[in-house]
């Protein structure tokens, strides 16, 4: 297979060039930390319970873009598809906190759970008190501790975001974090695989006209290889699998995001809203929300998730509160 | 070589361990790449380099000064899960070596702290298809021949990890991003394993086994 051709200067300083380019794209909102691939507010509230967020770099704009008011107060960027190490999240951690604790909302990857748990403990020697919600929608594996964070992880850190600017403590916080995070699900599908970028190699291998079902943002195995099927067939599956997890009932409000991995097409994506609304309509699913475009890719995978989020008023509220940030800013 | 080295024989054990890592930076690269994204020998070579260069600013009072700045330098540097587990595992193994010489006894019961450590740290098990895969038994051999002397005891580590390690071919990954490859892992070796192997071995040659 040819080598996927990047804009890019020296691999090794992929991370560090996509630091800069935020910072200098958020116009004095956002700062870098000298010592850790980081970045933090400027002007936290003093007093505010910090929310931070971080993983593996490669899935822009999540995590790294997703700091700014009303959403989260830093964020930690590891090397390509790994976990930062806990030294990093630890001095994101220092610099986030405003006295009232930080809560840590990253996705459910072995390495990222054992480097933040690790970093949880180094700050909790500081006095730093740390709760963590781990981020995991996807519902193509059968085992809930199993599963991953994939584009839900936008409606939780959304939510997050708002949680955490008003929240009186780190408990409250937590509590309703961990409520977002229990009625959101998530499924994607691939239709071609994105690349390693420093090496330009295919993260997997997909045969000539097949797709792949619940496979995952690092082109972990998913549910089903199938034949390529039209737009609204596939839409029916996906639904279909979303539904039954939770399940959503006759009667339940939700809010949906169509997630571009990287190199679907918006064209592609309006279809697939259209046989979606049809579906959750006839299944007396009310849409109150929805959001398409690319907020957590995998390089220039082609393919798409669903997410859908059962809201009660609080999480409804919160999820259309004011935020600003790079990739995404509402009024 | 004697039945016991010295703060300064240790480090240059623990140094040779890191060279053979860094050597080892395709191969391990390849063996991840076949399970896993292939990030695991680049992983472990900049955290064995940070680790080389920790072992030669920072003095050493003990033995276990030298396992915990080694275990230090791989989690900072290293990134992703390898930095954890491995640093995890020196960092564990450096709590009980609380003396200036390094023998056959406490080698064993630094093995089977790093072991605690990183199944406390990672929650995975023996037969997950990982590196405590390769650990496990060597800290097991280790303490069987505990009495034999240290470069027996390290010799006996090592060969218990490369068998360990070769075991893993046949297991389906119950841990870690090669967990969600299934069957598709079967027939190759956990990278992390053989990292075990690559250490264990060259610390063993140094101590004289």
């Amino acid at each position: 297979m040819t080598k996927v051709q990047k804009i890019i200067n020296d691999p090794e300083n992929i991370v560090a060039e996509v630091i800069d380019g935020l910072v200098l794209a958020s116009h004095g909102r956002l700062r870098k930390l000298e010592d850790a691939p980081a970045l933090v507010r400027t002007g936290i509230e003093p007093g505010k319970v910090a929310l931070l967020v971080g993983g593996g770099s490669g899935h822009e704009p999540m995590y790294s873009a997703y700091v700014g008011k009303g959403l989260a107060d830093a964020s930690v960027c590891g090397n390509i598809f790994a976990s930062p190490p806990p030294n990093h999240i630890h001095a994101a951690t220092v610099a986030a906190n405003q006295g009232k604790g930080v809560l840590y909302v990253y996705g459910n990857y072995a390495g990222d759970v054992m480097n933040f748990d690790m970093a949880a403990e180094m700050a909790a020697e500081d006095g730093i008190e740390v709760r963590t919600v781990l981020v995991n929608d996807d519902v193509a594996t059968d085992r809930p501790e199993d599963r991953r964070g994939i584009g839900g992880a936008f409606y939780i850190v959304k939510i997050a975001g708002a949680a955490c600017a008003e929240a009186k403590s780190l408990d409250e916080a937590e509590a309703v974090v961990n409520k977002a995070q229990a009625n959101t699900r998530t499924i994607g599908v691939a239709v071609r695989a994105g690349s390693l970028p420093e090496t330009g190699e295919p993260t997997f291998e997909l045969g000539e006209g097949e797709i792949e079902i619940g496979l995952g943002v690092h082109g972990e195995p998913g549910v089903e290889r199938r034949a390529l099927m039209p737009a609204d067939e596939l839409t029916a599956n996906m639904i279909d699998r979303l539904v039954n997890d939770l399940p959503f009932k006759r009667g339940d409000r939700v809010a949906m995001l169509l997630n571009n991995l990287g190199a679907t097409t918006q064209m592609e994506l309006l279809i697939v809203n259209r046989k979606a609304r049809q579906i959750l309509q006839e299944k007396g699913i009310e849409v109150a929300r929805t959001d398409i475009g690319a907020y957590f890719t995998s390089q220039e995978m082609a393919g798409f998730s669903i997410t859908l989020i059962r809201l009660d008023d609080e999480l409804a509220r919160l999820i259309e509160a004011p935020c600003e940030s790079l990739p995404f800013t509402q009024r | 070589m004697s039945d016991r080295l010295t703060v300064d024989q240790t480090k240059a054990a623990l140094v040779a361990a890191a060279d053979a890592i860094i050597a080892s930076t395709e191969r391990l690269t390849k063996a991840d790449q076949a399970i896993g994204d292939g990030d695991h020998g680049l992983g472990m070579a900049r955290g064995m380099k940070a680790a080389k260069e920790a072992l030669d600013k920072k003095p050493a009072a003990t033995v276990g000064d030298l396992f915990k700045t080694v275990g230090m330098a791989i989690v900072s540097t290293s990134g992703g899960a390898s930095g954890a587990v491995f640093g995890t595992l020196f960092t564990g193994a450096g709590k009980v070596l609380t003396a200036d010489v390094l023998d056959a006894e406490s080698f064993a019961t630094a093995l089977l702290e790093g072991q605690k450590a990183v199944q406390a740290r990672g929650k995975a098990e023996p037969g997950h298809k990982t590196m405590l895969d390769a650990l496990a038994p060597a800290a097991e051999a280790a303490r069987a021949n505990a009495a034999a002397g240290l470069p027996a005891a390290a010799r006996a580590a090592a060969k218990a990890a490369a068998e360990g390690a070769e075991r893993t071919k046949d297991m389906v990954a119950q841990f870690g991003r090669a967990r969600t490859l299934g069957d598709r892992a079967l027939g190759h070796p956990d990278p992390g394993a053989i990292s075990v192997t690559i250490i264990l071995d060259a610390f063993a040659t140094a101590a004289g086994g």
